[in-house]
């Protein structure tokens, strides 16, 4: 296990109820994970086992009921909405099944969007989306909206977009979900690529194949961690 | 987020979907086109009425028969019945004041003129030769009443333009006798066409020697006696002294009424701009109709782009930043829908000057402004809802929807 002082993510007694017209559901109950830097962690489990819940606390896209939350070794649960949004912004990366690329902006402009709102200089951020650009192949693409790219192309914007603004921590939601088996083999190492740079990478998967990928698994049922097991083989 | 970015991005956004943009930026136009159409109409109205009156004559105070309680121009003035006659002896009185440089006795009724088996009804004015230059009618041919005796006038007449034209056509009119009644007038001059002069066309009078017209109407009270004081200045002591002469003749009673044409005209004017206000009252209603809309429109935008804004948020937008985005949009409907009206009522305005040239159709400043500013406002102030309702959207429950 990883010491303390080295942990990205410390979650100790992490408990998220939701409520359901009369019934509680417990989505995360008495949940304990640390995440140290530059770990690749996939999170793995059946429907409703509270991966996207977990994920969604970790992306301060959500609160937990009760419990800890230190994002390096800073308590964010007690941050305003405003503030989170500013962790958010500069330490995190979101990629979506469904990569949520706005529709109506060209794929430079979708990959800038993360610099315009953290209110950057559009010189910097030309440059910084043209080197972008050229290291995910998608310079002859850089004025294309993303109805026009392929689903490849589409993903391979939306991870320009989640290391923009060069976060210590990108967060996966099935990245290969809507994706053929080859261009998802491409997506996920582009990810892994990312992470063997130090990059801190949490993939949400009930891909078996995916999952066995990662050097640790954490598998997790009704809310809770039941098997969490690293990889002896590291790649 | 940069506020040139949050315009760009706004931009955008309202761009993304031109129709629902087309549809509330037509809305907000068609409030303000109203608002700068009628109140064009209005004030146009107070224009023409106040050009009109100024037509009558300058530095002129108006003695009427009759008493107002409250004093001031008011309609029932016209009407009023005196129980002492306003007598041409009076006008002539009203001359030795001195702040008065000339008066008129003015006399008015209706008969029928006939020449040579053509007959026309006509408005008969009675008054005396300085009323020519008081209400600066010109001639267009012969000359006005003599100057004589205003006890004892001769039979003659001058006629105006249209008169002129029904009754003799092409043949020459001056020399030739007209029968008024029992009486007949030898035709000394005929107006030269003016158009216009508040509801009393002189192209549609005959002019006849106050004495002969009290006679023909069998009566000694004048209609007005039209005095001009000396210069600007003069006009409230010509009222003043007009009014303490006609009072001593009078036997000490005030039984008729001065007013001054800045009497008149203000009254005019304060009649006719509340009417504007009105107006434009009624057109701002369709502004506010025009801001619901738009707030329909932003919130129909901010359940459409849900994901986009849970996306927003992910992606380290704040509250504030997506607030001023869809603010900054709804600004943006209405500041352009706004100029666009303005630009469609300064046309609706033309096209009303160019089919009535005489009236004066501009939009006043005041209102062009206020409908511009309400336009803005109701944009901004419907805004507000549905940003606040796009920044508190939670991100889980936004990304989710797709």
């Amino acid at each position: 296990m990883t010491s303390v002082n080295d942990a990205l993510i410390d979650l100790s007694g992490v408990e998220r109820v939701f409520h359901l017209g009369d019934s509680e559901v417990h989505a995360l109950h008495e949940l304990d994970l640390g995440i140290a830097r530059g770990e690749y962690v996939a999170v793995m489990g059946p429907s409703g086992s509270g991966k996207s819940t977990l994920l969604n606390l970790v992306g301060l896209l959500d609160r937990p009921t009760a419990g800890r939350y230190l994002l390096e070794g800073r308590d964010v649960t007690t941050l305003s909405a405003e503030e989170q949004a500013r962790v958010r912004s500069h330490r995190i990366g979101f990629v979506f099944q469904s990569f949520h690329l706005v529709p109506r902006l060209t794929a430079a402009e979708n990959i800038a969007l993360p610099m315009m709102l953290a209110g950057i200089a559009p010189k910097e951020r030309a440059t910084r989306v043209a080197q972008a650009l050229k290291d995910y192949g998608l310079a002859d693409r850089a004025h294309h909206r993303p109805e026009q790219l392929s689903g490849g192309q589409r993903q391979r914007v939306a991870i320009a977009r989640a290391t923009i603004m060069r976060p210590a921590l990108i967060l996966a939601d099935e990245p290969t979900g809507n994706l053929d088996r080859a261009t998802g083999e491409e997506v996920v190492r582009l990810l892994e690529e990312l992470n063997a740079r130090g990059v801190t990478l949490i993939i949400v998967t009930h891909d078996h194949a995916l999952g066995a990928r990662a050097r640790r698994r954490v598998l997790m049922q009704d809310g809770a961690v039941l098997r969490d097991e690293v990889s002896a083989v590291i790649r | 987020m940069r506020n040139i970015d949050v315009l760009r991005f706004a931009i955008g956004a309202a761009a993304g979907s031109p129709l629902r943009t087309l549809l509330s930026m037509l809305a907000m136009s068609i409030g303000v086109a109203a608002v700068v159409v009628l109140t064009a109409l209005g004030d146009g109205a107070r224009r023409y009425v106040i050009d009109q009156f100024s037509s009558l004559g300058t530095n002129l105070v108006i003695v009427l028969p009759g008493r107002s309680a409250t004093g001031g121009f008011s309609p029932a003035n016209v009407v009023t019945q005196t129980p002492r006659d306003l007598t041409v002896d009076d006008a002539r009185a009203v001359l030795r004041a001195p702040a008065v440089l000339r008066a008129a006795p003015v006399s008015v009724g209706n008969a029928e003129l006939t020449v040579g088996g053509k007959l026309r009804a006509t408005i008969i004015v009675g008054t005396v030769a300085g009323y020519l230059d008081m209400r600066r009618f010109e001639l267009a041919q012969g000359s006005f009443l003599p100057e004589e005796d205003w006890s004892h006038g001769s039979p003659v007449m001058v006629i105006g333009g249209k008169v002129r034209r029904e009754l003799f056509g092409a043949e020459p009119a001056i020399g030739r006798l007209v029968r008024a009644g029992d009486r007949r007038f030898r035709v000394i001059g005929v107006l030269a066409t003016s158009g216009m002069g508040l509801g009393m066309n002189t192209d549609e009078l005959a002019f006849v020697p106050v004495s002969i017209a009290q006679q023909m109407f069998n009566t000694n009270t004048l209609f007005r006696i039209i005095v001009e004081a000396r210069h600007r200045d003069a006009i409230a002591a010509a009222k003043a002294q007009a009014q303490a002469i006609i009072k001593a003749r009078h036997e000490g009673e005030e039984d008729v009424t001065v007013i001054t044409q800045d009497a008149v005209l203000a009254t005019f004017d304060r009649v006719l701009g509340t009417l504007t206000v009105g107006v434009a009252g009624i057109a701002a209603i369709s502004l506010a109709v025009a801001g619901i809309l738009v707030m329909n429109v932003m919130l129909v935008s901010v359940t459409q782009r849900t994901a986009e804004i849970g996306l927003l948020k992910a992606l380290g937008g704040t509250q504030a930043a997506i607030r001023s985005a869809f603010l900054t949009e709804a600004a943006l409907l209405s500041a352009f829908g706004a100029l666009l009206g303005y630009a469609l009522g300064l046309a609706g305005a033309a096209v009303l000057r160019y089919l009535y040239p005489t009236f004066p159709a501009y939009p006043p400043d005041w209102a062009v402004l206020a409908g511009l500013g309400t336009a803005l406002a109701t944009g901004l102030v419907f805004g507000v809802m549905p940003a606040r309702r796009a920044a508190r959207l939670d991100p889980v429950v936004a990304l989710a929807k797709r």
